[in-house]
């Protein structure tokens, strides 16, 4: 296939342990990115634009929800989903987070929580791409804490009354759905909102210096109405959207190591090709730690995910694993990516090269869906027992 | 329209080739892919069949290993596949091959066959017309372009300064060029259902091919000869003014 010239690092050979199925939807992805995507990247990312004429491509290819089973969606295994969203994130972070959000943040909740008429109607219509959908859960004032989240929903006879807003929310301009999680009497439930809806508003956040090729929005919700049918019937309390993110968070810890890939390989051609002082940068030593540093930390962060995939299949992987492979894979991956940014000098700080492109969006990364810092202290508490955030 | 395609699998171009230092013949790993230049067949099959529902059956000669390439044939919406894998076929010239798929395509019956141009481990470029000699139909070459109009197909046929129009009657084997169409991208659910798609396979002695000696044999094999450094020329501001010189010299112009 035309992926033919993509060199990918995989020391422990785990690519081999991939399907033939899984192998084919991999070096199906990685076509697609190459002669539709990579083109066309740097272009978007300066103009601040994401490729909408994409969208009905990466449906017909069945990214969508695409390890989902039923309603339209293909069911492939979560290592399947790992490795397209490597290959999609090899790419641009915005075009895999685009994916994550539909699939694991906006059709998972339906798929998981939602009424039989709620999936009939809504999933086969998300797969194939004629209804994006957001995730409203993060709020101004309420990122990592979101219990305490300020959006409330109130019942209203068969109606529900939703008031309040949502930040940093991906695909929410160019979205027609939006799942919106709010505070009841009963607690945090979800709720499934047409963003054509009166009451509802969706303003994009402009001046980002990352993920820039990738619709950033804030919601507002002003006495927006919507039957009772429209609540995800099963989703009761924080764990329902903390599940999403769960599911987002595995394709996520595959996603980041295509863009240290795609630093790594990068930095690996300039270097070969450029001379200074009458020799070959990559001849010198401190360019041959560097390497050291990048391969090993990209082998380490495919090991972590290739194991998390299998316990995922085996149904063994829970949130604390997860945690911790985010928190590795993303710290890897901007670590490497910032490592090629120096080795590429000035030309480190161009769009003609992929690095400062994914060093910048791997910002958002370390902090969106868990920061860093909160899933350090998942671990922590995993060892002692002692949550130093919950009170 | 009974529409059968052509198709190879082959070592991914982006592992470096080897050689067997004996027979000289390629080393074929397990996995192989699907040769890119005949993603543009499946493609010419697929759209052909869609006008009229007709079927999609995909012939292949060569060791199966995983059968990833026939998957991904499959996968794009082939509707069969009919694979020979025979020990005694190995290393087979071109026209040992084009026996074996004449042979195939003869027993599953056609309206059209469509191939590429040439595989892109072998490049003889002389298996369609072979084939078409021993089906017994017409062959249209390297087309940028096919059409088929009831029993009638015709092509534009690439030359080095545009194209013939040629046309024939069905039945015919038609070589297809890379850029003949797009090919699409398989769908995940292509690529789950292709597990499930009939293979049947065979050996050249189940298509009634006894003698399967190629007649040829590889003498030896030498390394091409690298290519010389061009000429590098410094901008100095007039840089472009050497550019325009050499383009002169060489006739271009």
């Amino acid at each position: 296939m035309a992926g033919m010239d993509v060199m990918i690092p995989d020391l422990f050979e785990l690519d081999q342990k991939l399907s033939t199925e899984e192998t084919l939807i991999r070096d199906t992805v990685r076509d697609f990115v190459n002669d539709k995507f990579l083109p066309i990247v740097a272009d978007h990312y300066e103009a601040g634009t994401f490729p909408m004429d994409l969208i009905a491509q990466v449906a017909d290819m069945g990214l969508l929800g695409m390890h989902l089973e039923g309603y339209g969606c293909a069911g492939t295994s979560g290592l399947a989903y790992g490795v397209a969203s490597r290959e999609l994130e090899r790419g641009d972070t915005g075009l895999r987070s685009l994916v994550s959000v539909q699939g694991s943040l906006a059709m998972f909740p339906i798929w998981k929580w939602g009424s039989e008429e709620q999936k009939q109607e809504w999933l086969p219509r998300m797969a194939a791409g004629e209804v994006i959908g957001c995730f409203g859960l993060t709020e101004p004032d309420h990122g990592s804490d979101p219990s305490s989240m300020k959006t409330t929903a109130r019942r209203d006879g068969d109606d529900w009354i939703i008031n309040g807003s949502k930040l940093w929310i991906t695909n929410g301009t160019i979205a027609q759905v939006a799942i919106v999680w709010a505070q009841t009497d009963n607690g945090i439930r979800g709720f499934i909102v047409p963003t054509d809806t009166p009451g509802f508003e969706a303003r994009e956040i402009k001046q980002k210096m990352s993920l820039r090729a990738s619709a950033t929005a804030a919601l507002f919700f002003d006495d927006l109405r919507i039957p009772e049918s429209l609540r995800l019937p099963d989703a009761i309390g924080i764990g329902a959207p903390l599940g999403c993110l769960t599911e987002a968070r595995f394709g996520i810890t595959f996603g980041v190591i295509g863009s240290a890939i795609a630093c790594f390989e990068a930095a690996r051609s300039y270097m070969g090709q450029r001379e200074q002082f009458g020799r070959s940068l990559a001849s010198f030593q401190l360019s041959q730690q560097k390497f050291a540093d990048m391969l090993t930390d990209i082998s380490n962060a495919s090991l972590q995910s290739f194991r998390l995939a299998e316990m995922k299949a085996e149904g063994r992987a829970t949130a604390v694993h997860v945690s911790m492979v985010k928190r590795h894979n993303v710290r890897a991956a901007i670590d490497t990516a910032r490592t090629a940014r120096s080795m590429l000098g000035a030309n480190g700080i161009s769009l003609e090269y992929p690095v400062i492109r994914h060093m910048m969006n791997l910002e958002s990364v370390l902090t969106y869906e868990g920061t860093e810092e909160v899933h350090t202290l998942v671990l922590g508490q995993a060892v002692t027992g002692i949550s130093a955030f919950r009170g | 329209m009974n529409i059968v395609v052509c198709v190879k699998q082959i070592p991914d171009p982006a592992n470096p080739y080897s050689l067997d230092p004996e027979t000289h013949y390629l080393n074929r790993p397990h996995e192989q892919v699907l040769d890119d230049t005949d993603r543009y067949g499946v493609e010419v099959g697929l759209q052909l069949a869609a006008v009229d529902e007709g079927t999609v059956t995909l012939v292949s000669m060569g060791p199966a290993g995983n059968m990833q390439g026939v998957r991904q044939a499959l996968a794009m919406g082939a509707d069969k596949a009919i694979h020979i894998d025979d020990a005694g076929l190995k290393g087979s010239g071109a026209l040992t091959t084009a026996r074996i798929l004449a042979a195939a395509i003869q027993q599953t019956g056609f309206d059209l066959v469509v191939a590429g141009t040439e595989s892109t481990d072998g490049y003889t470029g002389v298996v369609p017309q072979q084939l078409a000699e021993l089906l017994g139909v017409p062959a249209l070459t390297f087309a940028k372009k096919v059409d088929v109009d009831g029993s009638t197909i015709t092509i534009n046929q690439q030359t080095a300064t545009g194209y013939n129009v040629v046309t024939s009657e069905l039945p015919a084997v038609v070589s297809v060029t890379a850029g003949v169409v797009e090919p699409r991208y398989p769908t995940f659910k292509g690529i789950m259902a292709a597990k499930s798609k009939p293979v049947e396979t065979y050996s050249a002695s189940d298509l009634g091919i006894t003698d399967t000696s190629s007649g040829q044999s590889t003498v030896s094999v030498t390394d091409a000869t690298e290519r010389e450094a061009g000429e590098k020329i410094e901008d100095d501001g007039e840089g472009h003014l050497r550019i325009v010189e050499k383009l002169q010299e060489l006739k271009v112009v």
